[in-house]
């Protein structure tokens, strides 16, 4: 077995063997149902699709998924299991990527869980469930783009504190800088090219194109090469320690 | 083997480790001695790769840790200072993620798990959290982790911190029986455990390596070294023959047990003479002892040299 295995087995068993994993499930499951009917209108909007349920996403991770990231490294770090798991023989790269698997992965399993919701839609109407399809992909993909930047703040920190703040911080600047209210505000001060280039750069719209059903490669390409860039920062990150 | 050539690690301005250069061979128990804060641990994160060297190599088997850091992991088991381990797992699922981690193959990974829980006697506790041991069990887990893929170089950070006498003890037999065909480091602060284990101790302080000997070596350059020392009732009169001995360059008399030792002029041996002497007096001589030389005594002579750095860094 892989050391990415091993590693992803045991973040895995360390989520479920303490509160973590079972919070996360908890809260994430009634909050996005709860959500859904009352602040989504689900119902008033008399529509059969899960637009209101994926438009919550981005907040609940936001929430979430800093809290599930932030003890990834940090513990390691303070506990002193830092040194035990880099002396023993697997690259920084594979330690980095078994630990964000499992991240993801988990959140893959909560979204999974998520299944009543689907079952209540198609049993009030008729939806095109390949746009539902697509949405719990898009929202998949945007969980692993967070949790890379959980997983590379949390290698910047001893403080899983410190690492939550950051990485909502981060979080939230990515969802909301595409918004026109956002893009208004430096509208004055920005060139419109830079303005562009900036909205490009938000969550939000990629995967707001994605939950709509329009599978463009470039909104899939926006999340995977922003997961694999801030892991790769993570990576550097954890390099640099081991010089300073 | 272990090799380092120049090793060297700098912390702003503060030099953890200065310009080590030691070579352990197979076969060889070699004991990192040194006050707290002598850049032990530094240099032993260094021979693990954890740390980065700020210049010089390190080398485990032949394999640069920097170059070929896969390699050079595979052939070494390392216990990290203060042993640590996940604290949420049982002590059977932690040796299973370090079989898992370290590749080892199904058959052999069943042999090697048994032996070395036996050998650690962590039976009772295989099903138990780590977070609820005893530090004496914490460390043994440290230790079986560290042992468990059968390395040929082992490089242990204080092994028996923190244990109870029978449990050094223990770990001190297993850290023997495994010296034979390997090449082990470890480090400590105990002048005990030099005796008990090791057959070649290097003393650094400060970073720099102050001395590279043996034991016997080491203690031949106590002052203690070839001393004669006895109890007496009433030997006043004697203790003036003893000075007069042509061999004899000092008498000292313990002020709170009257115990007295006899110190030779160098190269001397005062042994014979000494209880001829008393037995001429007629003296009642309860015990007498020729001492082999102060462990203590030499290291604290070696690494406080220059006290005042010292206190700095302290």
């Amino acid at each position: 077995m892989s050391p990415v295995n091993a590693v992803l087995r045991r973040e895995l068993r360390s989520y479920f063997v303490t509160p973590v994993a079972y919070v996360f499930l908890v809260i994430f499951l009634v909050l996005s149902g709860i959500l859904t009917f009352y602040a989504g209108d689900y119902y008033e909007r008399g529509q059969a699709d899960l637009q209101p349920f994926f438009a919550m996403h981005p907040w609940l991770y936001l929430i979430l998924v800093p809290a599930i990231t932030m003890r990834m490294w940090a513990e390691e770090a303070k506990g002193g299991t830092l040194e035990l798991l880099l002396t023993l023989p697997l690259t920084l790269w594979q330690a980095m990527l078994g630990k964000f698997l499992a991240a993801w992965l988990f959140i893959g399993l909560a979204l999974a869980l998520t299944f009543p919701i689907w079952i209540t839609v198609n049993y009030l109407g008729s939806p095109d469930n390949g746009i539902i399809l697509a949405g719990y992909l898009g929202s998949w993909l945007m969980a692993g783009s967070f949790v890379a930047i959980g997983a590379c703040l949390s290698a910047l920190t001893r403080s899983q504190v410190v690492a939550f703040i950051l990485t909502a911080l981060v979080c939230v600047l990515l969802i909301l800088i595409g918004q026109p209210q956002v893009l208004d505000f430096f509208s004055g001060a920005l060139p419109r090219k830079l303005i562009n280039a900036v909205a490009h750069l938000s969550m939000l719209r990629h995967f707001e194109a994605i939950a709509r059903g329009v599978l463009d490669v470039r909104d899939l390409l926006y999340f995977l090469l922003s997961t694999l860039g801030w892991l790769l920062a993570g990576v550097l990150l954890l390099d640099l320690k081991r010089t300073r | 083997m272990i090799e380092t050539d120049q090793l060297t690690r700098c912390y702003g301005h503060l030099t953890a480790v200065d310009a080590l250069s030691i070579r352990v061979e197979p076969g060889q128990v070699l004991g990192l001695l040194g006050p707290n804060g002598a850049g032990k641990s530094t240099a032993m994160r260094m021979i693990a790769g954890f740390l980065v060297p700020t210049s010089g190599t390190a080398r485990v088997c032949g394999h640069d840790v920097s170059r070929e850091p896969l390699k050079a992991k595979r052939a070494l088991g390392y216990l990290p200072e203060g042993a640590p381990s996940y604290g949420e797992m049982t002590v059977r699922e932690f040796l299973h993620f370090i079989v898992r981690m370290r590749g080892l193959k199904a058959e052999t990974s069943y042999r090697r798990f048994d032996a070395v829980v036996q050998q650690l006697q962590l039976e009772e506790v295989l099903e138990v959290c780590i977070d609820t041991l005893s530090k004496g069990l914490r460390r043994r887990v440290g230790l079986a982790q560290a042992i468990l893929h059968d390395p040929p170089v082992l490089m242990l950070d204080e092994p028996t911190d923190g244990l109870d006498p029978n449990q050094k003890h223990a770990v001190r037999q297993l850290i023997d029986v495994m010296a034979r065909d390997r090449t082990i480091l470890i480090s400590t602060h105990l002048l005990e455990e030099v005796h008990a284990l090791c057959n070649r101790v290097v003393i650094i302080a400060r970073g720099k390596l102050l001395a590279d000997a043996t034991p016997a070596e080491l203690e031949a350059r106590s002052r203690y070294h070839g001393a004669v020392s006895f109890s007496a009732p009433g030997s006043g009169m004697s203790q003036e023959m003893l000075g007069r001995l042509p061999q004899v360059a000092s008498i000292e008399v313990d002020p709170l047990d009257g115990r007295i030792t006899v110190f030779p002029k160098p190269g001397e041996r005062i042994l014979e003479a000494v209880e001829t002497l008393l037995r001429e007096q007629g003296l009642e001589v309860s015990e007498i002892q020729l001492e082999r030389g102060r462990l203590d005594e030499v290291f604290r002579q070696i690494t406080t040299s220059d006290d005042r750095a010292a206190e700095v860094r302290a």
